[in-house]
């Protein structure tokens, strides 16, 4: 009976070996599917095992890692100013996931980035407990403010750059939520959720940069960049071609002006540009024709879907194809044009360096929980859409809106400012409530530290009173001051 | 060719050779055992200390007396031994010391979860009592079972006990917990898992049984593509088994007990009557019960979905009647990873229902990671087989039966359940034996492992004085009066 024997002992070793060779399959080779499953949630818990690290803004953190020593989740995530702060921060919630910095930087934060291997077993080793890193970002926290109270109750968004560097000041969008109400796992919780996703003001939607609109006047200054950059124009005082009625080639539809009083009919391109008018810069655009027109757009940055600062930008467009009037009436920043806010503070940006538009950044700086530095942002340029000599043309034109245009509500005391006002059309037949846009710069000297843009969606204001230069220039301005130091 | 042939020749004859274990050489080895027994009483008390040092950084309260107690016990079992099998094999004992300790201290970790294992409450107290209550069966077979043989006295009733075992959980009605397996019996407040101790008491029917019919049953007809056929009429037997398996599928729908029972028996038949017949008969009956089984019986095909789809029971989608049990057991797994998360670290309280019993081993593999789990199935093969060791090593057929039917059972059982939870093959209702909360299953296995140290104590023991009519071949039932 020996030999069966034997052969029922190698079949039970065989049963073993497949149930080692299946475990090592599971444990080994397959272990991360099952590891990093969307499913497992471990990785929930892990996220709020150990304190978290902070977002920074302007040397302060403006998140906290609460202890709160649950079965499940022994941290909870907290804000400082959550509303203000939100679309920087995103939120980071025990039961509905993450966004914004708080989800991209994750790796940092929760301190599982690989750059991080390297401190956590050496803390591992020695015992000491594990802490996420801080994420710094380049937030002013005084334009960051100013910006935010300035929006109010207003329905809107505001962007800051710093033009020289890209750095991003201020990032607001209205109106916002507190991430702290949605961070745990309790009732409260939940129904902070389902309110919020129930809001037809979508406060959780970042408009600085998630949200695109018509750019209305303020995308005449790129129609001017193109002009100036395709040889049509030479000087923002050369009178410009224009007859008093403009008729959209092609039609019979005349594009008109705001209002019949403005002295449009060969204006100069700087006077057509502080009054704004449509038939001066519709016309331009429709001379120019579209493929110039859209490579101009392009420079500045429309039609990027790549963007990121790291948290991605939705992207801003300049159609490809246009009939001529179309084109006409995209070049006037309505029609098929569509602009995050982000993308107008850009272009104002641009013109301001002096025509080198920098990749805008929100993160300056990665670093370990003991202060060493993972990552620092060293500022470059992303296009550069005009030359310097097209820029500074371009900055008389702006700063001849603020001193005797449409934008004067932005004047600052002592400082030179550029700006654009726009009142974008939009919804059926134009029938919305218009969108009021303001972008600017303020010069120090020869440079500029501060480039803005202001868009307020209807709501609140009465139809006369929106205008950007009404409604939106004021917030541009208290923004500007806030990084002047005024 | 003729080196070959010489080499083929030398390298065979030592496998005949030593087929009965030489009587001179043969040693009580008890000393060996007692020092794996310390090792195997230490090592659960150290990891008994790691659980408590992660989860509330300090050292357990109670630890002291439990490493006592299992000391104690173990080294009764140890010192009965010593006078009443002193030539069993030294393994055996330890082995199931060690596996049964880490069952413990992972039942014990898992009541600390508190109520994030859902319904959970407090079971380390009640498994050390049964444990416990295992170690003192094992030393009453030890001493009262004076000779393995004795058994074979009980061959027709044993089969009649098995037959009440295996039927009667299809008369009781299945608690909701139990999730549609039939394999308990709830009288009150007891519940008792039959199939543990029907699992043993056939292994001695069919040991019993087979060592009468062998002879008429390795009877061949025909020969056809070069394996002999068992005559018709000897199919008998294997039909009736085959008959009672595919009725526990149905009535008690329970996959693994039923597998179980068909492969032990295919197994002691094969080993009874050397005829590889048999194991294509038995392979092609049950091939053909489960294919007609699976596509008239729900709860198989249900089982049979969530083995190929283990995530399909997470997420709004989730077909009726899945369980994330399978799902969640292999993250536990895969958190686990090569080197594990530490005792009293992972989360596999997450796997929920039956996470101390059918799913201990998902704890495992998440605290100890793939290493832990390489050294469990070690342990486990290492029972195995040193129970197959000693079925080699038996001296009589009725010895070699019964020890090759125990330890490929629990092969078998090891292979159904680890496989079933590491997502090998379907998952059925059956337990770690030893690691897994649960009475009748570490009282039966102890049993076992009491019953293969009996066997292995006669066939090791040194010949008598007298000249002994050694390695009988073919006993006679003579033999045993």
């Amino acid at each position: 009976m020996n030999k069966p024997i034997r052969r029922v002992s190698i079949f039970c070793l065989v049963l073993i070996l497949a149930l080692m060779v299946r475990t090592n399959w599971v444990q080994g080779v397959e272990a991360n599917t099952y590891a990093l499953n969307s499913h497992n949630d471990r990785n929930k818990f892990d996220r709020y095992a150990y304190p978290r690290g902070n977002i920074i803004v302007s040397g302060n953190p403006v998140t906290k890692s609460d202890f709160v020593n649950g079965y499940r989740f022994k941290y909870k995530q907290g804000w400082t100013d959550g509303p203000m702060y939100a679309p920087v921060t995103g939120y980071s919630s025990q039961s509905f996931g993450s966004t914004q910095l708080e989800s991209i930087e994750d790796g940092i934060l929760s301190g599982t980035d690989s750059r991080l291997f390297f401190r956590n077993t050496l803390d591992m080793l020695t015992g000491k407990q594990k802490q996420g890193g801080d994420v710094v970002t380049t937030i002013d926290a005084k334009a960051q403010k100013a910006a935010f109270d300035g929006l109010g109750d207003k329905k809107g968004a505001a962007v800051a750059i710093d033009p020289r560097t890209g750095a991003i000041l201020a990032l607001v969008s209205t109106p916002s939520y507190d991430p702290s109400t949605i961070a745990g796992q309790s009732d409260a919780d939940s129904k902070a959720w389902t309110t919020l996703n129930a809001d037809k003001n979508a406060p959780m939607l970042n408009r600085a940069l998630s949200q695109t609109y018509p750019p209305g006047s303020t995308f005449k200054l790129v129609t001017a960049a193109a002009a100036f950059e395709n040889g049509k124009y030479q000087s923002p005082d050369d009178a410009t071609d224009t007859p008093q009625t403009y008729i959209l080639p092609g039609t019979n539809t005349p594009l008109n002006n705001d209002s019949p009083d403005e002295q449009c009919a060969n204006a100069t391109l700087k006077y057509a540009l502080a009054i704004s008018c449509n038939t001066v810069y519709g016309k331009i655009g429709a001379d120019l024709g579209k493929d110039k027109m859209r490579a101009e757009a392009e420079k500045f940055g429309f039609n990027n879907p790549k963007l990121t600062i790291p948290i991605s930008v939705a992207k801003s467009t300049f159609p490809l194809n246009s009939s001529p009037d179309g084109t006409a009436q995209d070049s006037i920043g309505q029609h098929n044009t569509q602009a995050t806010p982000l993308q107008m503070a850009m272009v104002a940006a641009a013109i301001a360096n002096n025509g080198s538009e920098m990749e805008p950044y929100l993160v300056d700086e990665e670093r370990a929980a003991n202060l060493t530095t993972i990552s620092k942002h060293s500022p470059h340029q992303l296009s550069q859409p005009v030359s310097p000599a097209t820029a500074q043309k371009l900055q008389q034109m702006m700063e001849s809106v603020v001193q005797d245009g449409t934008g004067k509500k932005a004047q600052i005391d002592g400082v030179t400012v550029g700006g654009k006002t726009g009142t974008a059309q939009h919804g059926q037949d134009n029938s919305g409530l218009p969108f009021a846009w303001f972008v600017s710069y303020a010069k120090v000297g020869n440079s500029s530290p501060v480039a803005v843009a202001v868009v307020v969606e209807d709501g609140a204001a009465q139809s006369n009173e929106i205008s950007g230069g009404g409604i939106a220039a004021p917030i541009a301005k208290s923004i500007m001051e806030a990084v002047l130091n005024k | 060719m003729s080196i070959l042939d010489l080499r083929g020749r030398a390298g065979r004859r030592p496998w005949r050779a030593t087929t009965p274990i030489t009587p001179q050489r043969a040693r009580g080895r008890r000393g060996t055992e007692l020092a794996l027994l310390a090792f195997a009483v230490l090592l659960p008390v150290c990891a008994y200390a790691n659980v408590g040092f992660a989860m509330d950084r300090k050292v357990p309260a109670g630890m002291l007396e439990y490493g006592l107690g299992m000391g104690a016990l173990a080294l009764v079992a140890h010192l009965v031994m010593r006078r009443f099998a002193p030539y069993a094999d030294p393994l055996l004992l330890p082995l199931a010391t060690l596996l049964n300790g880490l069952g413990l201290v992972m039942i014990w970790r898992l009541d600390k979860a508190g109520p994030l294992l859902r319904g959970n409450f407090p079971a380390a107290a009640n498994q050390l009592m049964w444990s416990g209550l295992g170690i003192a069966l094992f030393i009453g077979v030890v001493v009262l079972l004076k000779d393995h043989r004795i058994l074979q006295r009980y061959t027709y009733i044993s089969m009649a006990v098995a037959l009440v075992l295996l039927a009667a959980p299809a008369f009781f009605p299945a608690r909701r917990e139990d999730y549609g397996a039939k394999i308990w019996i709830h009288l009150g407040g007891f519940s008792f898992q039959p199939g543990e101790f029907a699992k043993i008491i056939l292994a001695v029917f069919f040991a019993g049984y087979l060592m009468v019919k062998r002879d008429a049953l390795a009877l061949a007809s025909h020969r056809l593509l070069g394996i002999y056929l068992p005559r018709g009429r000897d199919l008998g037997p294997i039909v009736v088994v085959w008959l009672l398996s595919i009725l526990i599928l149905v009535f008690e729908t329970d996959l693994g007990t039923s597998f179980l029972f068909f492969g032990l028996f295919v197994v002691m038949l094969y080993v009874a009557t050397e005829r590889t017949s048999w194991i294509v008969f038995g392979l092609l009956m049950s091939v053909g019960g489960a294919a007609v089984v699976a596509r008239s019986e729900q709860h198989v095909r249900i089982r049979i979905d969530a083995w190929l789809h283990p995530m399909a029971a997470f997420g709004p989608k989730a077909p009726p009647g899945s369980t994330e049990q399978i799902g969640q057991t292999l993250m536990a797994f895969g958190s686990g990873g090569v080197t594990g998360a530490g005792l009293g670290q992972g989360r596999s309280w997450l796997i929920q229902f039956a996470a101390k019993s059918d799913f201990i081993l998902g704890s495992f593999g998440e605290e100890l990671g793939l290493a832990g789990m390489m050294a469990l199935f070690l342990l486990y093969g290492l029972i195995v087989q040193r129970g197959l060791r000693t079925a080699v090593a038996a001296r009589d057929p009725f010895g070699k039966l019964l020890a090759v039917g125990l330890s490929s059972a629990f092969a078998l059982q090891v292979f159904v359940v680890a496989g079933g939870v590491t997502g090998l093959i379907p998952l059925t209702g059956m337990t770690m034996p030893f690691l897994a909360q649960g009475g009748s299953s570490v009282v039966a296995n102890w049993a076992l492992i009491a019953i293969l140290i009996k066997i292995s104590d006669s066939a090791r023991r040194p010949a008598a004085p007298a000249p002994h009519p050694a390695p009988t071949p073919e006993p006679t039932r003579a033999a045993d009066a």
